[in-house]
């Protein structure tokens, strides 16, 4: 099963978008920003890539703004 | 011993606080927003979790809109250097304290048009001539929620009104009134709040901050420093977004522990009942010092126009003396002179002398206030 992180501008947003996911009973991880990515913060959010598109309301009824959403390879 | 220095600062705090302290230490030692792993994170959750609690607190919308600074007097000097330019106009009371006025006089050699409004003797702002004083174009209005020498309590929700009418921001000291008295800054108009964490919130010294609106406009508020954010790390310019624009530097981890710990004792207790609890105090001090011949209380003298801070002096002793002889021979714990804010005991004629402040917190008992109630009128016969 592959996975994706979500990236942040700062490690605050990070923590928002964790307590709004964990909330709604996903099972997402933050880790340190894989170096490949180009990130302003360096804690990134880990998910299973499968629920990509299930988790992007949820961050938007929470406004937590996201910079970038990468597949983890 | 009677603690009543708890406008200073509050003790004792509660266990939870020290706890939640020790434990940040112990478990959760890693910088926060800094590195990846497991005790950063761990630190980073601890720092989010009070800036919730701090965002629930005051009705801010957005928990990346609170600040932490080091303290008030920090916060009050980030928005008020932050928005203020030269050209600028500025208005204020002459209640204020000095963490508000020396940056405004300060600003005011640098060209910002200061106006400061003189409030009445016990402290009540003149809201007609304060109207009058904030023209059409003003930037800012700055005011102390509640006095820290009288404990006179600012109108905030009229005095918004004012600021936004003539389209300036509100910027509110609640050092004295955060965790105390009620504050919703949406309900109330308050663009800015600084607050402070050892005092209302039973948090440790070192940790306070600033609560931004939703109408200010942050691209015009500048950081009063730059520095490491943990964030943008590829750039030389300090990024744009919050709180990291206003954070700069490690921050105070445990002081924030500390102050989270702090919040969740007050929102559990509830600020009514500590409010209840203040003002019962505060009536019993007010009553029997007014019985006291020779003794001259300042400020309002209506516990319900007031938090729990009340000014006197004694007819022929200096308050000085009065302090001393409270500590060394009552074990009772009182704060003397000018509270840092001469500006106020101009306006209700207690300069340059001062006065003296009894300040009873939540752990305060009414046994205790009777006790020292006893000592000043032996005090004041002797």
């Amino acid at each position: 099963m592959s996975n994706g992180v979500i990236l942040f501008h700062t490690t605050a947003m990070a923590m928002k978008a964790e307590k709004a996911l964990t909330k709604e009973g996903f099972q997402v991880t933050l880790v340190p920003t894989p170096r490949e990515f180009s990130s302003d913060c360096g804690i990134a959010l880990r998910f299973p890539w499968s629920l990509a598109e299930a988790i992007k309301p949820i961050l938007q009824n929470a406004a937590v703004e996201v910079q970038a959403v990468q597949k983890l390879g | 011993m009677i603690y009543l220095d708890n406008a200073a600062t509050s003790w004792p705090k509660p266990p939870e606080v020290l706890k939640a302290m020790s434990d940040l230490l112990e478990r959760a030692g890693g910088n926060p927003g800094r590195s990846g792993h497991r005790l950063s994170i761990a630190a980073a959750r601890v720092v989010y979790d009070t800036r919730e609690e701090v965002a629930l607190l005051f009705n801010c919308s957005d928990p990346l809109r609170v600040i932490f600074t080091a303290n008030a007097t920090y916060a009050l000097n980030q928005a008020l250097y932050g928005l203020l330019k030269p050209g600028d106009r500025a208005v204020t009371t002459s209640m204020e304290h000095n963490a508000t006025m020396r940056p405004l006089r300060d600003l005011e050699k640098k060209g910002v048009t200061l106006v400061v409004v003189p409030c009445h003797k016990d402290g009540t702002i003149d809201l007609p001539a304060f109207a009058a004083a904030v023209t059409p174009g003003t930037r800012l209005v700055a005011l102390i929620h509640a006095s820290n020498i009288a404990g006179t309590i600012m109108p905030l929700a009229e005095v918004a009104e004012i600021a936004h009418g003539a389209g300036a921001l509100m910027l509110v000291d609640a050092a004295q009134s955060a965790a105390v008295l009620p504050i919703d800054i949406a309900a109330m108009g308050i663009d800015l709040l600084a607050f402070t964490g050892h005092k209302g919130p039973l948090g440790p010294t070192g940790i306070g901050g600033l609560v931004i609106g939703d109408k200010v406009d942050t691209s015009q508020m500048a950081p009063l420093a730059r520095g490491g954010t943990g964030s943008q790390s590829d750039r030389e310019e300090q990024p744009e977004f919050l709180p990291d624009k206003y954070e700069s530097g490690t921050p105070n981890a445990v002081g924030i522990a500390g102050l989270g710990a702090g919040l969740q004792f007050v929102r559990k207790t509830g600020t009514t009942a500590i409010l209840d609890h203040e003002r019962q105090l505060t009536e019993a001090l007010i009553e029997g010092l007014m019985n006291i011949r020779g003794v001259t209380v300042y400020g309002c003298r209506e516990c319900e126009k007031s938090v729990a801070i009340v000014s006197f002096t004694v007819k022929g002793k200096t308050v000085s003396e009065i302090g001393q002889r409270l500590d060394e021979e009552y074990g009772i714990l009182v704060r003397v002179g000018l509270h840092c804010a001469p500006v106020a005991h101009r306006t209700m004629g207690t300069f340059p002398e001062g006065t003296v402040r009894l300040a009873p917190g939540f752990f305060t008992t009414l046994a205790e206030v009777k006790t020292t109630l006893k000592a000043i009128e032996r005090l004041a016969r002797l």
